[in-house]
């Protein structure tokens, strides 16, 4: 393998285990916040048990979080270096402006909300840990800004040998950024929501603490509902966007070959990347691919082979990770769905079936949402900076056992805190508050 | 403004927040070298969290910041020294993580293997951030192996005397800046036990700055401008007098003197490092024609710009509430009281 690849897998496994934390800190720290201000608002002793045994859970989370994000600043300029002088001038303003707007705030008031538990008033932590919420929040917009000029690159000039920036007003205003933000923040509150309800289904199932965790259920079930139902509306709009300005990637999505108007959906399909065909189609909806690509069901698609082949990105693994998102974009509406019919019925307790499979979907979100990065990266390939930059272009010049050193031993350390990672949370969401809770506040057994 | 009056503002402004980054988590990284040594038990080890509990978080904020600076404002300086120093900076990445996940998980199982493991991970990252740093910037001082395809050395090039010893100066310095901050947050034994350690860092710290400084003068490459404007000498000078006033302190008792001092010496210490580097951002050794200069290696104006209204505006802000935060946490810790992660 060459630099080039090992480099890409490099960045892929980094990024991808870094967005394991980041979507939970990003969700969970809304329900968080409401529940500070719930018990800020009544000082209903309840509240503050809810907010210390889910914010436990979210510290633990959040460290790795910060963690595995400095991975990636540090690689951009490790492993690629071309990239990094060629963009510089656009792509690092947005993340020095992460870095000033939102690590700072996110960090100080993490710090002031965990430690100041006992010392500040009620009204105060609420006010943290939104501004936690915050900082969370506004770090993903400047990430996602500098990734939006990557797929949609706008502001530029090409002046002395490389892009420089024209107008800042046109890289934070670039509707591909916008569409991602939301489409991605709101996935997020889908990841949040389904590990209280995961947790708390869990606790439901076995009757321990059944009004702490009906609340929480609750409390959870309304983001989650609100995150399933707006997530595939934006994906949507954004879908057409895609089509209309990244058109490799657009006809990657369904595997689209042929260029034509009023092109049909298939429900079955599999594509054949080598011989640029689908080997099987199954179950087709006319008219419904333009109508989903065009917002118009006579709506032409460019097809692949219209694309040079060197300018399309990996067909079956953008279709695959993209038909994995749909799908279980679908399931978190129905899932949530019938919890809310659960909820107004005021079955939710017996749905011993429902509370379950809930328990289990834990890890669905994670998937959607990776999956959903696949489809954004991978089918941007082979570019790096859309029409701009070719991945090729953009890696350091490094020999490959420097970065077969770099890869192995940064996936030797991941495993190592992603276990322990894994380990404490599933730990911590097993004890439930009572014993969760107490153990942050004793001390109580002593290891010298 | 010009570009070249905007990249030299910025390496300014980068200089200066690579020294805010300095002397605050000297203080946090500080606490990560001496932790094993001044706690006995679990009280004693949440009381040494909590003293740097609140903070280390925003402290670490300042060097991505510092990295992000880089980035944006002297996109090949970054794209060059990342790539550059490439194991280098991995292993400081491997610190970074196991800084952090050690301080906040040690305690998060009671499996006395568990927590042996995160506790040291803990120290040895504390011990191998400041060794790492101190190893880099003395490179920059000293000169890398710049040519016309980049850099020509390796990483055990950047091992040498001269920048091992500059990992020293930090590691002493931090020490003692950690020691000093635990005593003044603190009450109880802690705050006995870092006071030898104190007493002992200090002078460590001083001899080491010293004889630095002598390497400096012969052996790196940003002598030239010290020997061009001798005025300039007032910069080490200062450094080392006031790291000679921090042993003073110390040994007066006077902790507090003694912790603002040890500040002013990392600040007047980064300040002579930048002095000196001043216009070069990365000193070749091969031939002065490979170096990247601040003007040969800054952005656009209209980002330089950008950047400078936005840091005008943030910078302010962020030390107005991290100045805040440190108000919320003035009582001393005690020891029974201490809850940590």
């Amino acid at each position: 393998m060459d630099a080039l690849m090992l480099s890409r897998i490099q960045f892929a496994v980094t990024v991808g285990f870094h967005f394991i934390f980041v979507p939970l800190t990003i969700g969970l720290v809304i329900l968080l916040a409401v529940m500070e201000t719930k018990y800020a608002r009544t000082l209903n002793p309840l509240y503050r048990r809810m907010a210390d045994f889910w914010g436990k859970l979210f510290a633990i989370n959040f460290v790795l979080g910060i963690i595995t994000g400095l991975t990636m600043e540090f690689q951009i300029g490790m492993n690629w270096s071309e990239y990094s002088k060629y963009m510089g001038d656009i792509f690092g303003s947005p993340l020095a402006i992460e870095a000033l707007v939102a690590f700072f705030l996110e960090s100080t008031f993490m710090g002031i909300w965990l430690f100041g538990r006992d010392k500040i008033s009620p009204k105060l932590r609420a006010f943290s840990i939104w501004m936690v919420a915050l900082g969370t929040n506004i770090s993903a917009l400047w990430i996602i800004t500098a990734n939006g000029f990557m797929q949609n690159p706008v502001g530029y000039v090409i002046r002395n040998n490389r892009a420089e920036l024209e107008s800042f007003t046109a890289l934070v205003t670039n509707p591909y950024a916008w569409y991602m933000f939301f489409h991605t923040v709101i996935s997020a509150y889908i990841c949040g929501a389904f590990f209280v309800l995961a947790i708390s289904a869990y606790h439901i199932l076995r009757k321990n603490e059944l009004e702490f965790f009906k609340k929480s259920f609750k409390y959870a079930l309304v983001m989650a509902l609100f995150a399933s139902l707006a997530t595939p509306a934006i994906g949507h709009q954004y879908g057409t966007y895609v089509v209309e300005k990244q058109p490799a990637k657009g006809a990657a999505l369904e595997a689209v070959w042929e260029t034509g108007k009023g092109q049909p959906f298939h429900l079955i399909q599999i594509p054949d990347g080598e011989n640029e065909k689908n080997s099987v189609e199954a179950i087709s909806i006319p008219k419904l691919g333009s109508f989903l690509f065009t917002n118009d069901p006579n709506g032409k698609i460019t097809g692949l082979k219209d694309i040079p082949k060197d300018e399309r990105p990996n067909v079956p693994l953008v279709f695959w990770s993209f038909r994995i998102m749909v799908a279980l974009g679908m399931f978190f509406i129905f899932a949530t769905a019938y919890g809310a019919y659960l909820q107004v019925k005021n079955k939710l307790v017996d749905a011993k079936r429902y509370l379950k499979i809930m328990s289990y979907s834990v890890v669905l979100p994670y998937i959607a949402i990776n999956a959903g990065w696949v489809v954004a990266e991978a089918g941007r390939q082979p570019w790096t900076v859309y029409g701009l930059m070719k991945t090729a272009d953009a890696v350091s010049p490094l020999a490959t056992s420097q970065i077969v050193f770099s890869l192995g031993s940064l996936v030797f350390f991941y495993l190592i805190l992603g276990f322990a990672d894994i380990y404490l949370l599933i730990k911590y969401a097993r004890k439930g508050p009572a014993q969760a809770i107490n153990v942050q506040k004793g001390g109580v057994k002593h290891v010298s | 403004m010009s570009l070249d009056t905007l990249a030299i503002i910025w390496f300014v402004l980068w200089g200066v927040i690579w020294t805010v980054y300095f002397i605050l988590d000297a203080y946090s990284l500080g606490t990560g070298m001496i932790f094993p040594l001044v706690t006995k038990n679990r009280k004693e080890r949440n009381q040494l969290q909590e003293t740097i509990g609140p903070f280390w978080g925003g402290n670490e904020v300042w060097l991505v910041t510092a990295g992000g600076a880089t980035f944006a404002a002297f996109p090949a300086v970054y794209a060059t020294m990342f790539s550059s120093l490439y194991e280098a900076m991995l292993l400081l990445l491997f610190a970074l993580f196991f800084r952090g996940a050690g301080l906040e998980l040690m305690h998060k199982d009671d499996n006395p293997l568990w927590q042996k493991f995160f506790k040291w991970a803990f120290t040895i990252s504390s011990y191998a951030l400041p060794l790492l740093l101190g190893v880099a910037f003395s490179n920059l001082y000293y000169g890398l192996l710049l040519g016309e395809n980049g850099y020509e050395g390796s990483f055990f090039k950047l091992l040498h005397a001269y920048s091992i010893l500059g990992g020293l100066v930090f590691i002493a310095l931090f020490m003692t800046s950690g020691a000093l901050w635990v005593m003044i947050k603190n009450t109880g034994e802690v705050v006995s036990r870092s006071y030898k350690i104190a007493k002992f860092a200090a002078p460590v710290a001083a001899a080491a700055i010293a004889m630095f400084f002598v390497g400096t003068m012969n052996e790196s490459r940003i002598a030239d401008n010290f020997n061009e404007y001798p005025v300039l000498f007032s910069a080490p000078v200062a450094t080392l007098l006031i790291s000679l006033a921090t042993i003073y302190f110390i040994f007066k008792n006077k902790i507090k003197s003694a912790f603002a001092s040890v500040c002013i010496t990392i600040f007047a210490l980064s300040a002579t490092g930048f002095i000196g580097m001043f216009p070069n951002m990365l000193i070749s050794r091969i031939d002065e024609a490979y170096s990247l200069t601040l003007y040969n290696s800054s952005g656009s104006q209209k980002n330089l710009q950008l950047m400078f209204i936005v840091a005008v505006i943030m910078v302010p802000i962020v030390i107005g509430y991290q100045i805040w935060s440190y108000t919320l946490f003035k009582k001393k810790i005690t020891t029974d009281e201490a809850k940590g992660y």
